[in-house]
């Protein structure tokens, strides 16, 4: 049997340097080879598109991109790794854990926990990305995109609208599309801080909107549109939406 | 949970603290109030015999909390309840010489007037003695309510964990460096362990914060960079212990932890006249915090200030530009150097 792939994220140097040490350790039980390592999930998801790794034990609270946001774009990746999370005390995240059945280690690790949970991980399957919305209930801060066999990621804070066209999600910035695959709904749920919903399709930034302005529809009746930051694009404001959309530009303190 | 009691509950109260004397002074002028109201026996009469009995209640309640305040060190010496007994025989008295003054009565004799006025000045030393006396009562047990909320609010498990994570991933490259790192840690538990009751010198506390950012250096690295802006410090001045490292830490958990790159704690100590300041500022970072720790520890500190200093101290917060400071003002007051 080939050695298991190890790939290790967290952003504390000795934190990753033990790990390492205890795999070495349990490698006479649970053949093992390092397959990488990173500081934080921006890192690590650029090192495991060519690492090919088998697991990945994956830190929960780190800068940038927390772990749990890491293994919902490492879900992108072809074949996926397995993704075990250690996490120091974080009770919030243990409770969730536990509650939907996901692996985790409690640091400081013990060898013996460790190579039962890589045992356990080539076995199961990973968390899919319902259950890891429910772990990180914030919301995520990047949408990320397979493209040439990369992951690309974009900000949440740089997408301008989201529109729902067929079977994709276009995620609009100022410079350029992204095409999502995943559905407007879900969106909308995930991200209710960030975007409002101003059209049956379509999700606009909050930070985004910076005004209201009349204009002659197709059908030659005057409706509302969303005049954009930085970008010359006018978003039509369905009827049904106006009241919410108004009221939360006005509510964010935006107008005037 | 057994609470020791605090035997210094029933102690006279410091007369000079601004917040005594304000206690003193609301108390006496909420009698007044009572009394004209129940003299003037209908609201058209109140304003005028509230400005009568004014009158004559505030100068001999400002020379007797004056003369409390010169008298209070000797009185302290005291057993309680000589002290409290020469307390409302001083306040009588004070009351009796300010007597001849003031005569609203007009019809009084004057020795009636006399003991009338002794009689008023006994009476409000006592309801105020009393009231502050209830109040410590009531306050004592939050005291050590609040040094059992503070020692486990300051504990927070997440630095003990990952810091023995920490020792545990580098006692195998640098084993010095790792036993250095768990007597760092022996010392600070043993502080966050005692019984602390006394204040502590500014120094004690500032090394005590050191040791902390030594230990937390170990495993964020390069991410933490300190700046102590403390050449004017007054090392002996006492505050109460504690003061300074959940605030530490806390910039630690807010502002380094959630840093990719550096970032820099600033931490500031200066002396000015009779008042210590102390400010702390980390970066900012608005997105996905848990506020919650965060309120707690600040919560915990303002309240300890307040049982150690009552009004006298001050505790405010400010995040603005990508940096949040904690700027806190205690009285200063001169311990041993350490």
């Amino acid at each position: 049997m080939n050695p298991l792939r190890v790939f290790i994220v967290d952003d504390e140097a000795p934190a990753r340097a033990r790990l390492k040490a205890l795999l070495a350790d349990v490698a006479p039980s649970v053949p093992n080879e390092l397959a990488g390592e990173a500081a934080n999930g921006i890192e690590a998801l650029e090192r495991l598109v060519t690492a090919h790794a088998d697991v990945a034990l994956v830190d929960i609270r780190m800068p940038q991109m927390d772990g749990i946001e890491l293994a919902r774009h490492l879900g992108r990746l072809d074949p996926a790794p397995a993704v075990v999370f250690t996490t120091a005390y974080d009770q919030y995240a243990v409770q969730a854990f536990e509650l939907n059945a996901v692996d985790y280690l409690v640091k400081p690790v013990r060898a013996q926990r460790l190579a039962a949970a890589l045992d356990k991980a080539c076995r199961s399957r990973p968390p899919g990305q319902e259950v890891l919305q429910r772990l990180a209930p914030q919301g995520r801060r990047h949408f990320s995109v397979a493209e040439r066999g990369r992951i690309q990621l974009v900000p949440v804070a740089d997408v301008v609208y989201l529109k729902a066209e067929l079977k994709y999600v276009t995620a609009r910035t100022r410079e350029r599309e992204f095409l999502l695959d995943e559905s407007l709904t879900h969106l909308e749920e995930e991200l209710a801080a960030q975007f409002v919903r101003v059209h049956r399709n379509c999700l606009a930034a909050r930070a985004a909107i910076a005004g209201f302005e009349r204009a002659a529809g197709e059908d030659g009746e005057t409706h509302w549109v969303v005049r954009l930051a930085g970008l010359d694009e006018r978003l039509p404001v369905s009827r049904r939406q106006w009241p919410a959309v108004k009221a939360a530009f006005t509510g964010n303190g935006a107008a005037g | 949970m057994s609470i020791r009691q605090n035997p210094e509950t029933t102690r006279l109260p410091d007369f000079c603290n601004m917040g005594v004397m304000l206690r003193a002074m609301l108390s006496v002028n909420l009698l007044a109030f009572f009394a004209a109201a129940a003299r003037s026996g209908g609201v058209a009469r109140l304003p005028g015999e509230l400005l009568d009995l004014a009158a004559l209640v505030e100068p001999p309640l400002i020379a007797g909390l004056i003369l409390l305040c010169g008298l209070r060190r000797w009185l302290a010496r005291l057993d309680y309840r000589y002290g409290a007994a020469l307390v409302v025989a001083l306040a009588s008295a004070v009351a009796m010489l300010f007597a001849p003054l003031f005569d609203p009565l007009g019809h009084a004799a004057f020795r009636s007037a006399h003991l009338v006025a002794g009689a008023w000045g006994a009476a409000a030393a006592l309801a105020v003695l009393s009231y502050l006396d209830l109040r410590s009562r009531a306050f004592s047990p939050a005291l050590a309510e609040a040094r059992l909320l503070a020692l486990t609010a300051r504990i927070r498990p997440h630095f003990l964990f990952n810091c023995l994570n920490g020792v545990l991933g580098v006692i195998r490259s640098d084993p010095r460096r790792a036993e250095r790192a768990l007597e760092e840690l022996s010392d600070l538990f043993r502080v966050l362990m005692a019984e602390n009751r006394a204040l502590v010198t500014l120094g004690e506390e500032i090394a005590l914060c050191r040791q902390y950012l030594e230990l937390e250096h170990l495993r964020l690295g390069e991410r933490l960079s300190v700046r102590w802006d403390a050449a004017d410090c007054p090392v002996d001045a006492l505050v109460p212990p504690l003061m300074l490292q959940p605030l530490v830490e806390n910039a630690v958990y807010h502002g380094v932890e959630p840093s990719a790159g550096p970032a820099e704690i600033v931490l500031g100590v200066r002396r000015e006249g009779d008042v210590v300041h102390v400010e702390i500022s980390n970066p900012f970072h608005a997105e996905r915090d848990h506020h919650n720790g965060n309120r707690m520890a600040l919560e915990n500190i303002r309240e300890r200030l307040m049982l150690f200093y009552d009004l006298e101290a001050r505790m405010e917060t400010q995040a603005r530009d990508g940096i949040y400071r904690v700027r806190i003002q205690v009285p200063y007051r001169k311990g041993k150097a350490p």
